[in-house]
């Protein structure tokens, strides 16, 4: 009795997380007329909505401007991040205490405070409507380069020692030695990244004006709040369903990455 | 002069390649943070519409804002935002995290589907769930007349909106905390549990005096990444609401945004932000204070 009330609490946790997504997905291909309807079946489908989406917005411009920005910063993050964690792990030099502590405040700043100044930074020098405006704010990030050094940290020192014996520079040591070893650190690093990246929507809003340059989240955004939809839900729940669709995928066949991504740093997006 | 030279010494000593690996992100922190830190205290003395030169004006950004009303019911509906969502998630993440660490089959389909709303954009969840709220038209509204109860006004009633938005968060967010509750219960001792029988705690006193003191770090956790997420809460009410009905879901983000680029009060906006970020960074400090126990025994 017990397992079975269990498992009907179970189901109702998954219907309550997994049927809204479903029901979009139904929705957005549904005509206007029958979207109140709760049932997922409709013998009307068809891509009328998406179609609609695609003839007002240049959604397949945003999802590649997207793609060049959360790729770009992830490639960055990556690269940066595990450069100055393996300094501060693995090399002695004057002023490393004190710039990881320095590093560990930053985590600590709200975006409420430097949101401003950083705007009018991107104004003074060019960088609104452009891609680097995007990505430089996030070329580097605190998180990953703590969690990079945490990582390296477990290295044995005697493995680089060796390598510089045998005459390898600092350079051939991280990428050719230190990142084969450490792919769940890099994993994690980017399935973060990426998703952040992806799903952020405020400093696109801030910096981007021009349609040609938007981000997928904020075009979609746009497309909802501002009068181009017209009311019509259909229209709507298809570009979202079109936002969503590359992190379904991505998700079904990389979830324990995403879920173990997260749960070890215990930050969200 | 004799710890002078030392450094010096000390100096010359170091690697000089950990400078190099260095240098990109002290240029990058110059650059993207301690630059508009330091910006950020010179604007908020200052009114500036970004094409005028600034203008000083001491504290009077600070004064307006204690006179501001809009200043006032941002922070009012951002606790009106955490009070329901923070208990919300906690007792639906514990809920569902016990399930899920009793035997069961199929675990691993379940965690990745109550996780799947963390990893979707939010912009996404807004629009799916402006849908399910309408008030004529929506799914739960549906389901309520059908049922026979009175509809809900979820967005259009400003004592409903900003609790509806609260919902729709928790939903969002709950999973990232059902996982992490799991990876909590997982590390309790079974130890722990049997001793507690053999000295006859019920099932109750095991997981009052047990269970919620062990998981007291992602309690903690829940509570400062609520009460940040909450001061940060823009995209939810920039679509569903714009910050409507009546300012009652006015978000802290939002009404900086608003003051920025809406009406150009860079330095007002700026000052808005620094003393929100005095508040997160305060209540967050309190919060750590109050729930770190540190003590598991009691």
């Amino acid at each position: 009795m017990r397992r079975i009330g269990i498992y009907i609490l179970l189901l109702i946790g998954l219907i309550g997380f997994g049927y809204p997504f479903v029901w979009m997905i139904s929705a957005s291909l549904k005509p206007e007329l029958e979207i109140g309807s709760l049932a997922l079946w409709s013998a009307n489908f068809s891509l009328k909505n998406y179609e609609l989406v695609i003839n007002r917005i240049p959604v397949f411009r945003a999802l590649l401007n997207s793609t060049i920005v959360s790729v770009s910063v992830t490639i960055s993050v990556i690269f940066f991040g595990s450069m100055v964690g393996f300094a501060l792990a693995k090399m002695r030099f004057v002023g490393k205490e004190i710039l990881f502590v320095v590093i560990l405040f930053t985590m600590m700043i709200p975006f409420q405070i430097t949101m401003i100044p950083q705007y009018i930074l991107m104004v003074w020098l060019g960088l609104t409507d452009t891609y680097l405006g995007l990505i430089a704010p996030y070329a580097m990030t605190a998180l990953s380069i703590v969690l990079f050094r945490q990582f390296f940290m477990s290295i044995p020192q005697a493995l680089i020692d060796a390598a510089r014996v045998d005459g390898c520079s600092d350079l051939r040591i991280l990428f050719k030695i230190v990142w084969p070893l450490s792919r769940p650190v890099i994993i994690t690093v980017g399935i973060l990244t990426f998703m952040t990246v992806w799903n952020d929507v405020l400093w696109p809003i801030i910096i981007i004006r021009e349609r040609s340059m938007m981000t997928m989240p904020q075009l979609v955004a746009l497309f909802v709040t501002g009068g181009e939809a017209e009311g019509q839900l259909g229209a709507m729940l298809a570009s979202a369903t079109l936002l969503a669709l590359p992190v379904i995928i991505g998700y079904s066949f990389f979830q324990r990455y995403f879920i173990d991504s997260m749960a070890t740093t215990g930050l969200k997006g | 002069m004799k710890s002078v030279s030392a450094l010096i010494s000390r100096i010359r000593g170091s690697e000089k390649n950990g400078y190099l690996f260095m240098l990109p992100y002290i240029i990058f922190f110059c650059l993207f943070i301690a630059y508009p830190l330091i910006f950020s205290f010179v604007l908020i003395f200052h009114r500036w519409n970004i094409v005028t030169p600034m203008e000083w004006i001491a504290l009077r950004n600070f004064f307006r804002m204690f006179q501001d009303p809009l200043f006032a019911r941002a922070i009012i509906n951002t606790l009106v935002f955490l009070v329901l969502h923070i208990p919300l998630q906690i007792v639906i993440a514990l809920i569902f995290a016990v399930l899920l660490n009793s035997a069961i089959k199929f675990r691993g389909l379940f965690r990745s589907v109550y996780f799947f709303p963390v990893v979707v954009s939010g912009v996404v969840v807004t629009i799916l769930w402006a849908q399910l709220y309408n008030y004529e038209s929506g799914l739960f509204n549906h389901i309520l007349t059908t049922i026979g109860l009175p509809a809900v006004p979820w967005l259009v009633d400003p004592g409903f909106a900003m609790p509806s938005i609260a919902i729709m968060a928790t939903w969002k967010n709950v999973g990232l905390y059902i996982v992490l509750f799991l990876v909590g219960l997982q590390t309790i001792p079974a130890y722990l549990y049997e001793a507690a029988r053999i000295d006859g705690a019920s099932g109750k006193d095991q997981f009052l005096n047990i269970t919620l003191p062990m998981l007291n770090p992602t309690i903690v956790v829940i509570f400062i990444l609520s009460t940040i997420g909450g001061f940060s809460l823009f995209i939810e009410p920039y679509i569903m609401t714009g910050g409507g009905p009546m300012n009652s879901t006015l978000s802290a983000m939002l009404y900086i945004y608003n003051q920025a680029f809406s009406f150009n009060h860079m330095g007002y906006a700026a000052a808005l932000g620094f003393v929100f970020a005095l508040i997160i960074l305060s209540v967050v400090m309190l919060q750590r204070k109050v729930l770190e126990t540190g003590d598991y025994s009691t």
